[in-house]
């Protein structure tokens, strides 16, 4: 009886079969480990918005405070994104034949909001609550980035669970005075340990680790 | 007998039963009959993968099993993109079907395991007959049970949360769960079995692929086979890989449904709350495998003509097993009712009078009489070596181990501590169809098993005949089981 067998040749492929076979697994977990996080997924997300406002220009040049149009942030969960007569506060004073602003004006006449395009979402099963945040000395630098500087506003944080999870295991490593919470020129670094230590002691501050947390 | 009808003089061999349940002093029994060489054994088994066409019964029972399949795809799809609201679960009864099919699957399984590892090191020869689709069956049955926690948890494309795998939440599965454990030894235990299966087929493989005829199936068969050459040194690490992986199999015989058990145990639910659980669960495993290898058995060894190599007597055997195991089960159900009473806690009690004359009284009594009653026929020898008697009791123990979950389940959570919160779980169309599914899933696989693969270990069971005795001194010598094989065909009509 004649033997088919593979000729001699395939045995080199031996040595490649094992390998991808050894390492296929470990391909599987790298792909979950870093292929399904955000930072892999969205990156530095930075859409068009339908109006080129500039952040870089109205709260780094002009100096605009945060809670001038986000006046919800320490009171609610939400910060409120605002509507186009908090634009209009000003634009109908200045720049009010711009090109740029025709949508603004446009929406001010007709009562339909602009449709910006949100860059920071979490999911809807998470709740974060900003007033919490803000409140007790979490800078808005620590999840939105230097915000004074942007053109046009980008992630610079991966707002993964686990970047969640990091700052509330280690929460002395990420606070600030309340009174600088809206100061996003400096970094939380200003502050040494112990003064942050303190602040931690005297807001009580006891970040929960608890699926209820944030998932409730 | 009567006359048999000649096919080439040596086909109908294989579908006639010769009884060689006897046991004589002084003489081993045989364990293939009427086989003087080993090139028969050989024909014999690869006659079902090598014949043109399957039999009728296969063609047929393959397009109904095809058609569950098509049941079982549309059932899931239905769920994955509607939820797992359209099954019947409840608030009190959130495990129902799904968990109940997933134990019984498990359970299914450890017969295979059983046969091939724990049979194997206690040198118990009538394995040989019965262990290539013993294992072929757990492996299947694994692949059914691991498709219900797959679509049980609702959004099945996070099914790889199971796993601990670093991720971008940091989030890790609750080591501390039996429900964790559970995945760990049901992917062991899948793992070693398809190890332990595969590396058994190696030698079966070459000769298939020695004795293909077209390129497709050489270069199929022999991929797998390895380049297997059936050298000196091939046989030698052949058994000791084959030696070492029974011996790592073993402890999942009683590992793996130990650890399914504790998924009930450690929690606090009366009905569940026991430690006679891990045992229980295990003796009823085994009991339900073989039942399971019985009902394979049976209608494989008629179809396919392999009586000659799974014997009376292997089944025989099996149905003592079954006789057995079974008094075990019976000994757990008296024993978990003794211990409610003799407890005094007032809901320990309760679960169990209530799952005997509760709500699902009819599913308590449904599960007593298949296991308990009907496996106490064996203790007669002339029921164990009747096929038809044995093939209809497995199918009573397939049925009452189905129940006996299904008891376990849905009665402990159904009425539990607070009446208020009682309900009473009515299985959709949705939880039948993925049920009766599950069984095409795994006809279909065992059925192309039957076609493509040898059944029997055609290798294993060459050493256990005389033959491959050194000692044997040839066919005139008429010495030992050799003698009594050629007798025991004449017997049967002489087509020797």
């Amino acid at each position: 009886m004649s033997r088919f067998l593979f000729p001699r040749w395939s045995n080199a492929l031996l040595p490649f079969i094992l390998i991808v076979g050894a390492t296929a697994p470990l391909y599987a977990v790298l792909i979950v480990a870093y292929g399904f996080s955000p930072k892999t997924l969205d990156g530095q997300y930075a859409p068009i918005q339908p109006v080129p406002y500039s952040h870089a220009l109205h709260v780094g040049k002009l100096g605009l405070d945060c809670r001038y149009c986000h006046n919800t942030v320490e009171t609610t969960s939400h910060a409120a994104v605002p509507p186009t007569q908090t634009c209009m506060n000003c634009h109908t004073q200045i720049h009010r034949e711009s090109p740029k602003l025709a949508k603004v004006r446009e929406s001010y006449e007709t009562g339909m909001p602009i449709e910006w395009i949100k860059v920071h979402k979490l999911g809807d099963y998470a709740y974060f609550n900003h007033s919490a945040h803000v409140t007790r000395g979490v800078g808005c630098v620590e999840c939105h980035g230097r915000v004074d500087q942007m053109e046009v506003v980008q992630r610079a944080v991966p707002l993964s669970m686990g970047w969640c999870l990091e700052c509330h295991r280690n929460a002395e490593d990420h606070v600030r005075p309340p009174a600088e919470v809206f100061n996003l020129s400096k970094p939380t670094s200003d502050w040494t340990k112990d003064e942050r230590l303190g602040l931690i002691r005297k807001y009580d501050i006891h970040p929960s680790e608890n699926c209820s947390t944030c998932h409730r | 007998m009567t006359t048999i009808p000649h096919d080439h003089g040596r086909g109908v061999r294989g579908f006639v039963d010769v009884d060689n349940t006897a046991d004589v002093p002084g003489k081993r029994a045989q364990l293939v009959v009427g086989m003087d060489t080993f090139g028969e054994v050989t024909r014999a088994v690869v006659r079902s993968n090598e014949s043109k066409r399957p039999p009728m019964a296969w063609t047929v029972m393959f397009a109904i099993s095809l058609a569950m399949v098509g049941a079982l795809g549309f059932a899931v799809n239905y769920l994955i993109f509607t939820g797992v609201g359209v099954w019947g679960l409840n608030n009190p009864v959130m495990w129902a079907f799904d968990i109940t099919n997933f134990v019984f699957w498990v359970g299914i399984g450890h017969a295979g395991t059983l046969i091939s590892a724990i049979l194997f090191l206690f040198r118990q020869k009538w394995r040989t007959g019965i262990n290539r689709f013993a294992e072929a069956m757990t492996i299947f049955a694994v692949i059914c049970a691991g498709l219900f926690p797959g679509i049980h948890v609702g959004r099945v494309w996070l099914a790889y949360w199971l796993f601990p795998i670093p991720n971008q939440m940091e989030m890790w599965p609750q080591f501390r769960s039996p429900l964790l454990w559970d995945v760990f030894a049901v992917s062991t235990y899948f793992t070693t079995s398809l190890l332990f299966w595969y590396v058994g087929l190696i030698p079966d493989l070459a000769t298939m692929r020695d004795r293909a005829t077209n390129k497709v199936k050489q270069l199929a068969y022999g991929l797998f086979a390895l380049g297997w050459r059936g050298s000196n040194r091939h046989w030698h690490r052949y058994e000791r890989a084959y030696l070492l992986l029974a011996a790592l199999a073993t402890p999942l015989v009683l590992s793996v449904h130990s650890v399914v058990s504790f998924d009930f145990a450690t929690s606090q639910l009366p009905g569940w709350h026991t430690t006679i659980f891990p045992p229980y669960f295990v003796a009823g495993a085994i009991f339900s495998g073989f039942a399971m290898v019985v009902t394979l058995a049976v209608p494989a060894r008629q179809l396919f003509g392999l009586k000659d190599l799974i014997t009376l007597r292997h089944l025989d055997n099996m149905n003592k097993v079954i006789l057995v195991t079974g008094c075990m089960v019976g000994y757990a159900y008296s024993m978990e009712f003794f211990i409610a009473w003799y407890s005094g806690a007032l809901y320990e009690k309760f679960a169990f009078v209530n799952r005997a004359f509760g709500q699902y009284w009819w599913a308590y009594w449904i599960m007593v009489s298949c296991n308990v009653i009907t496996p106490q026929l064996f203790w007669s020898r002339k029921v164990r070596t009747s096929i038809p008697l044995m093939f209809i009791l497995s199918l009573f123990v397939n049925v009452g181990m189905w129940f006996e979950r299904f008891v376990i389940i849905v009665t402990s959570l159904a009425n539990d501590f607070l009446p208020t919160s009682w309900d009473r779980f009515v299985p959709t169309w949705v939880d039948i169809c993925t049920m009766l599914g599950a069984f095409g899933l795994f006809g279909v696989l065992f059925l192309l098993f039957c076609r493509f693969l040898p059944m029997i270990a055609i290798a294993e069971v060459k050493t256990v005949m005389p033959q491959a005795d050194p000692h044997w001194e040839g066919y005139g010598h008429g010495h030992g089981a050799g003698a009594h094989a050629a007798a025991a065909h004449s017997h049967d009509g002489g087509n020797q």
